[in-house]
């Protein structure tokens, strides 16, 4: 009804329509307006998009609209054609490449235009620049594709190479490499690298959670479907829908659950826990573990089906102690962000502590390098880290880990990989263990006390804290 | 000298990197000696299509919009680009071969309205 108003208004104001300058009112528009006729050449267009593209509109009227714009829409699925043909309005990230050979990226919106009498007459395209929205999600997440991901060794160029094939297509990828080496954040490269990165990104550990646990995590569950199953829970399939699903330590997976995932791969869809209605999901998988997965195959431990599925691209992230070249980049980068983030005033290692750190053997790879440099920046009073100041636990890793180098089963690494996550933690009866972070503190705090008398002014100077953060830790650990 | 169009059914490609589809003309004396090749590329990619031009020692590449990176490596590897062209590829090669094609410029049969040149 509001609909036939609109046209029996419009109709009877046809006359005051074609009298408005339409074209001076879309150039005080601060976005890019392309109109086209149904064989998609351009009708007209508005400054914003004359600035855009580069082109001036008198001399591009009557050429097909894609010559002018230059964008990718043809492979987002042709929205321009869809909305010629179904009359619906898109919207569709994508790119442009400009007349000074910039590739901008642009947000479309396509929508049909149709007269009055209803015949079609061709779409408007309206192209947003969302070069500085796509800067700040950057700046947001951290990264944007490889870029936090620190290398210059053959075998990680290698790596930067195969990145953006993997963000191109949505084939599966599964990442292997020891524990520490960079495997969750070399996937999520490849999530905010690929079509899919304004879908989410969901990371799910299956050697973190029971088999029955795992199977409601995944797939969700419906109400009633076990006790304690009080709602419907969608499961992390369903939450990932259009984006990417990372399942991490594959290898743990339990053999009911990889048949139930290979379903899943093949149709797109799956019941849920305890559910009679099918799911469909359209979810790209990418999956790691620090296992062989060819060996747990072989053992009958692994689905060989499953392992051809997941493994159509493999990439092998390489142990810190096959990187020599990237050492002092990672060893720079992990201390120039700790000391940033601690406001530290220290300059840097002295020799004998490179000389101790370039000769360990990294069982932890980068994740241990960067706890080491944490703790030593942590630790370190003065200007200099020297070798003192690093985990004491270190020389003696170094000793244990030269002496079962030659025994590294994968199962030996996932042991270490809890004690990795920070120095000083290791179990019992590999090293003795200190105390936690929270006992270094103190400890540091009474020797400064003890060195400087008491004085407090001058305790916050040796420490190189403020007063009033010396005060608080002081109370903090009960010295007052 | 060797002529690279990047091409779109009859027409020059709008798109450097997302072009699927090539031609390949010899020039000799002004004139195309023998039959230019179409070659229908398994993907696309500017990486691939620069990679190409070299291995078959190209001398004038002609496109629609392209990404600064991959002219200038064209450029470095001493390529000559002639880009932002928009109409039909085989009058691309016409200008291209009496040497008067420029950068940017809209063909004669690009438009059913507009200015040609």
């Amino acid at each position: 009804m509001a609909k036939e108003k609109t046209r029996v208004f419009l109709q009877s104001n046809t006359s005051l329509l074609s009298k408005l300058d339409l074209i001076s009112l879309l150039d005080s528009m601060t976005l890019g307006v392309l109109f086209v006729d149904p064989a998609r050449r351009v009708i007209a267009m508005n400054r914003f998009l004359e600035a855009l593209t580069g082109y001036n509109r008198e001399e591009v009227v009557g050429i097909h609209g894609e010559n002018i714009i230059r964008s990718n829409l043809l492979t987002l699925g042709d929205p321009v054609g869809k909305a010629l043909e179904s009359e619906k309005s898109m919207t569709q990230e994508g790119d442009i490449i400009n007349q000074s050979r910039k590739k901008i990226p642009i947000r479309f919106s396509v929508s049909p235009l149709k007269l009055i009498t209803g015949k079609k007459a061709g779409a408007m395209l309206i192209l947003e620049d969302i070069s500085l929205l796509k800067d700040l999600d950057n700046k947001v997440h951290g990264f944007s594709g490889k870029e936090h991901i620190i290398g210059q060794s053959l075998k990680m160029l290698e790596i930067f190479e195969l990145l953006p094939i993997a963000a191109r297509t949505d084939a599966s990828v599964l990442i292997t490499g020891e524990t520490g080496t960079g495997k969750d954040l070399v996937a999520e490269a490849i999530h905010k690298a690929s079509q899919r990165s304004r879908y989410p990104f969901i990371k799910v550990n299956c050697g973190a959670l029971p088999e029955s646990l795992l199977e409601s995590e995944l797939f969700g569950h419906v109400r009633g479907a076990f006790t304690g199953a009080d709602n419907d829970k969608p499961g992390m399939f369903r939450l990932a829908h259009g984006g990417t699903l990372f399942l991490t330590e594959i290898g743990d997976l339990s053999l009911p659950l990889q048949v139930k995932i290979l379903t899943v791969l093949d149709d797109k869809e799956f019941f849920p826990v305890g559910g009679s209605k099918k799911v469909s999901v359209d979810v790209r998988i990418i999956t790691a573990t620090h296992r062989d997965l060819g060996k747990l195959v072989k053992h009958g431990k692994f689905r060989e089906d499953l392992f051809y599925r997941l493994n159509v691209l493999r990439l092998h992230l390489p142990p810190l102690r096959e990187r020599e070249e990237d050492f002092r980049l990672l060893l720079d980068h992990f201390f120039r962000e700790i000391r940033a983030n601690l406001n530290k005033k220290i300059k840097g290692f002295s020799d004998a502590c490179l000389t101790l750190l370039s000769s360990y053997n990294y069982p932890g790879n980068v994740r241990e390098l960067r706890n080491i440099v944490e703790y030593a920046v942590n630790v370190c009073p003065n200007e200099t880290i020297r070798p003192d100041h690093l985990p004491k636990a270190l020389l003696s890793m170094e000793q244990a880990s030269s002496s079962s180098s030659e025994n590294q089963e994968t199962t030996d690494i996932e042991s270490m990989e809890t004690a990795m996550a920070f120095p000083g933690t290791m179990p019992s009866s590999a090293i003795p263990a200190p105390g936690g972070w929270g006992d270094v503190e103190r400890a540091m705090i009474m020797k400064a006390l003890t060195e400087t008398g008491g004085n407090r002014t001058n305790t916050a100077a040796l420490l190189g804290w403020s007063r009033s953060k010396l005060w608080r830790k002081i109370i903090q650990h009960g010295l007052k | 000298m060797k002529i690279l169009i990047t091409i779109h059914k009859n027409e020059v490609a709008s798109r450097f990197d997302l072009t699927s589809e090539i031609l390949i003309a010899e020039v000799d004396a002004g004139e195309i000696a023998g039959e230019p090749r179409i070659i229908l590329l398994p993907g696309t990619s500017g990486e691939d299509i620069c990679g190409l031009a070299i291995k078959e020692n190209i001398s004038l590449i002609i496109c629609g919009g392209i990404e600064d990176t991959h002219y200038q490596y064209l450029k470095w590897k001493k390529i000559k680009v002639v880009d932002g062209v928009i109409g039909p590829y085989e009058q691309a090669l016409k200008f291209a071969i009496a040497n008067t094609l420029k950068p940017g410029v809209i063909l004669p049969g690009a438009s059913i309205y507009g200015k040609q040149s």
